[in-house]
């Protein structure tokens, strides 16, 4: 079990500052999230709700040569997005091996345990789960 | 502190509500202190109210180690550090209709902290009027706060005293599913950890939300009696212990039959199902109907 090496450079950011950084970092993905691609956003139903999260979090992962994944969440949702984000910047154009080889409690990696419910980590485990199933059935 | 606004006067405690109106014209007032309560941990970050304080409910008003809130010391460093002192008024808004807005007022209320209102509407109503937001962290100017000891025998409930409370009103404040049993968590929530799923023995289902209006506001003392003196049967209740699955969910009820409707005695029990569908060998009961309690 690996990260991507984008993800890898995320987690290292996180684990460089103190607790209370974490969340401003997490902030900063929040903003970064990227827009849905027109096609996707014309389509709901081609996206995935992710049931773990408590915030409305869809998410469509496409495979061609490389994995890419876009989500959307509400602006209301920043730690939702935050999630959102590291996993769609840390996994984009990565190939289906390395996807499917990030381990499944790559949230914690983060430092966020005690800044952060365990409920939402484990939301963001829900997307990473669902987001290697879409990976395997493609 | 002012009076009341008219607007809020039909309510028990009319004084425990201000409006967005109000809160706009006070944030330059020393006495006030604005805190925002949210669910979400990053939401005060990406906007809130010009000057507004933030106090998270898991990182900080629960002991890191014990499942308990913090020790009167902690609770007094806490709202030192916040700039706000044992005689500042406390106006508490937040996300998902003051949920967790409502939560940190019966925390505070824990201490003795008196003087604290809710914003009527919460966090929506403020974005939806189109009201100043600011990513400013606000720093306040720390002051002394007293070491006070908290009561947990007034406001709050243990899960001993909600067995010895039994065949008297008990209000389960969670959703339809919950409380039959079919989950153990709120719809669209993730799994929080308790063995049994159903509701306490006779509790009334009142589902949290039927207190509020879409737009987050509070219903009308009117309806408010309709939903709980009527439907929940707590006309004469003298003593009512409102659950949730960890306590916050129940707050906003508490919130609501203690300072709305003015019941004389209202406790919340801050266990709630996480506690009690985990707990060896208390009763509980599977179905929609609030089910007998047992004899004894």
């Amino acid at each position: 079990m690996t990260l991507t090496p984008a993800l890898q450079r995320t987690v290292d950011d996180f684990q460089a500052v103190e607790e209370r950084d974490r969340l401003q970092l997490l902030l900063e993905f929040a903003d970064e999230l990227p827009e849905l691609p027109q096609r996707y956003a014309d389509h709901p139903d081609l996206l995935e709700r992710v049931a773990e999260c408590q915030s409305p979090v869809y998410l469509f992962v496409e495979v061609d040569d490389a994995v890419h994944v876009h989500a959307t969440a509400p602006a209301e949702a920043p730690t939702t997005r935050g999630f959102a984000s590291i996993l769609a910047q840390g996994l984009e154009g990565a190939s289906r091996d390395e996807v499917l080889a990030v381990p499944a409690d790559m949230p914690r990696l983060l430092g966020l345990d005690r800044v952060i419910s365990p409920l939402r980590l484990r939301g963001m485990a829900g997307m990473l789960g669902r987001i290697q199933r879409q990976v395997r059935e493609r | 502190m002012t009076e009341s606004e008219p607007r809020f006067a039909e309510y028990a405690a009319p004084e425990r509500l201000v409006s967005t109106e109000w809160v706009a014209a006070h944030l330059d007032d020393p006495d006030v202190v604005v805190v925002e309560s949210d669910e979400d941990v990053l939401l005060y970050e990406v906007g809130h109210i010009p000057g507004a304080v933030k106090v998270d409910w898991h990182t900080e008003l629960n002991d890191p180690v014990m499942r308990d809130y913090l020790t009167p010391e902690s609770f007094a460093r806490l709202l030192g550090e916040k700039g706000i002192g044992r005689d500042t008024t406390v106006v508490f808004y937040g996300d998902k209709a003051n949920w967790w807005a409502t939560y940190a007022l019966w925390v505070f209320a824990l201490y003795g902290h008196d003087r604290t209102r809710i914003m009527d509407g919460g966090r929506d109503k403020w974005i939806a009027e189109g009201r100043e937001l600011t990513r400013e962290p606000s720093r306040r100017p720390a002051v002394d706060y007293p070491v006070v000891a908290r009561d947990d025998r007034t406001l709050r409930a243990f899960r001993d005293d909600v067995l010895a409370h039994l065949g008297r009103p008990l209000v389960d404040v969670r959703s339809p599913e919950e409380y039959s049993g079919e989950r153990t968590t709120a719809p669209a929530y993730p799994d929080e950890g308790a063995l049994r799923a159903g509701h306490i023995p006779s509790a009334a289902s009142v589902p949290w939300g039927r207190a509020v209006h879409e737009d987050g506001t509070f219903r009308s003392r009117e309806e408010l009696e309709a939903v709980y003196l009527d439907g929940a049967g707590l006309r004469d209740a003298d003593d009512v212990i409102a659950y949730c699955r960890i306590g916050e969910r129940s707050s906003h009820t508490w919130f609501v039959l203690t300072h709305l409707l003015g019941l004389p005695k209202v406790r919340n029990y801050d266990g709630s199902w996480t506690e009690w569908g985990s707990l060896v060998g208390v009763p509980i009961v599977v179905g929609s109907e609030p089910g007998e309690v047992p004899a004894r």
